[in-house]
């Protein structure tokens, strides 16, 4: 086993993988921006390098300034977190290449999905059911329209090279599909990449649901259940559950054998996650895409599973051969606490004055901030994650009401009053909703 | 005359108008961008740009004035 750890990201997530770095008695290397000199993740690090200026291109997706930190601090391994450097496979090599450790999957497995086209393909061979939908890129409005044609409206449209819901939107006829295509090509310029985009039949009553995969150093695959992440604004996750309240015990087994697949079709080493769509009213579901890296919500299969999954992910890094008998038990809600209004969802950025997390039997909060700090517009607007389990469902609903009241903070905007009003929707309360609830609520 | 102004901090991450045109309810003037995500600021009258207060690149303040449409 290596001694220490750079981890290459900011806020609650660099807090949460230094926390387990330094708890397997290794040293933990923070990295960050001048902007985040004050979060509780670098001074809670053993050692903390300043990469740059608040601009991510400067500070966290400067390869070079990250690789150097390493260099200057002795740091053996690099684990990503989730965005910024995460699935970037030129990255992985640079750091393996470096003669680091790379605390995530093989490069090639993150190309391998990297590209939604190809990961689509690569996947209806190993058998995991896909979506109808194009098997090349389109470029032009022209090959859309063809495509939409022969799909059948609704179609979905996203960039291919795109992630985290931009780009996205959905076209249900000849105009809104124009819309739709423009709105796809401004996201993948913006990624710095060629027009290629996707269609895929729409599901009109979708459920996100994705299954947390660990592929460990002898080669085995195992499946670590579902996540359910239908709460989704903007395309975007608000509140995550494991188990699934709409899946059937049947689809379970049938979605967890094809994420074990899925992952074995690429290799898969240490934590990974297979989105698929899931059809509520046909009980049937499709891979969506893989994620090649730790995921936001990962905290819930923790809760639900007893496993430490950052832990895991520097064992299998680490070359430690051993098996993992999963067992699931109780249920457990994630809610994301954004620094945004929660009637429009718009950032809402500021200092924090007031910062009080709820505490109690079943509660783990994963924050980024402290009182004091400043939720700054640079990056995304995830300041907390707040996290409940009970034996039951209701229970973790009922945990979840209490603690969404003992969340207490004042300065930036935030949408806990959304938490509140969501566990008191009949439709939430229920377990039957779709990836539409959130805009329903907002529409009424 | 109607002022428009910002709703939120953010940076300016794209001028869609310019001074002297005519704009229609609805049409957009500049996209801001904060928390990675793009928010786009529509007239709320018809008119024409008399003053762009920002520029691309510019950080604005909740309440800064971005335009000016009369």
């Amino acid at each position: 086993m290596f001694d220490s750890v750079l981890v290459a990201n900011r806020g609650e997530i660099a807090r949460r993988i230094i926390r387990t770095v330094r708890g397997m008695g290794l040293r933990a290397v923070a990295v960050y921006s001048e902007a985040d000199a004050d979060l509780p993740f670098v001074r809670e690090a053993d050692d903390a390098v300043l990469l740059g200026p608040a601009n991510p291109a400067q500070s966290y997706l400067d390869i070079d300034k990250v690789l150097q930190a390493a260099r200057a601090t002795g740091a053996r391994a690099v684990h990503p977190g989730y965005g910024f450097l995460a699935e970037n496979a030129a990255f992985a090599r640079a750091v393996i290449e470096a003669g680091l450790v790379w605390i995530g999957p093989d490069p090639k497995a993150i190309e391998q999905m990297g590209d939604k086209i190809n990961a689509r393909n690569l996947m209806e061979a190993a058998g995991v059911p896909v979506a109808a939908g194009t098997r090349e890129p389109v470029s032009d409005l022209e090959q859309a329209r063809r495509a939409a044609e022969e799909i059948g409206f609704p179609v979905m449209v996203k960039a291919a090279g795109g992630g985290g819901g931009i780009g996205m939107g959905v076209a249900r006829d000849d105009e809104s599909l124009t819309k739709a295509f423009e709105q796809a090509c401004r996201a993948a310029a913006r990624f710095g990449g060629e027009p290629a985009i996707l269609l895929e039949r729409y599901i009109e009553r979708a459920r996100h649901v994705e299954v947390q995969i660990l592929g460990l150093a002898d080669g085995t695959v195992v499946a670590l259940g579902e996540r359910d992440c239908s709460v989704q604004r903007r395309h975007q996750k608000v509140v995550e559950e494991s188990p699934s309240p709409g899946v059937s015990p049947e689809l379970r087994e049938r979605m967890l054998a094809a994420a074990v697949r899925a992952g074995e079709a690429v290799s898969y080493r240490g934590a990974g996650t297979v989105e698929c769509l899931v059809d509520a009213d046909a009980q049937d579901f499709v891979f969506l895409e893989m994620n090649t890296r730790l995921q936001v919500e990962h905290p819930v299969t923790e809760l639900v599973t007893g496993l430490d999954l950052v832990e895991h992910q520097i064992r299998v890094a680490a070359g430690e051969v051993y098996s993992v008998e999963p067992r699931v038990s109780g249920h457990a809600i994630e809610f994301r606490v954004y620094a945004e209004d929660p009637r429009r969802f718009l950032p809402g950025p500021g200092k924090i004055g007031v910062w009080e997390e709820p505490e109690g039997e079943g509660v783990r909060v994963d924050s980024g901030y402290a009182a004091g700090n400043t939720v700054t517009p640079f990056y995304d607007p995830l300041t907390a994650k707040l996290c409940v389990v009970g034996a039951t469902r209701e229970e973790a609903l009922e945990r979840g009401r209490q603690a969404v009241a003992g969340f207490r903070i004042e300065g930036p905007k935030h949408n806990l009053p959304f938490c509140a009003e969501l566990l008191d929707h009949p439709e939430f309360v229920s377990g039957d909703y779709d990836t539409g609830l959130v805009s329903r609520m907002r529409n009424a | 005359m109607a002022e428009v102004r910002a709703e939120m901090v953010a940076n300016v991450w794209k001028i869609v108008v310019s001074e002297g045109e005519v704009v229609e309810e609805g049409d957009t003037l500049v996209i801001l961008e904060s928390m990675k995500m793009e928010i786009p600021v529509l007239a709320e009258d018809g008119g024409t740009i008399s003053k762009l207060h920002v520029k691309e690149g510019d950080v604005v303040q909740e309440g800064d004035l971005i335009a000016v449409v009369e």
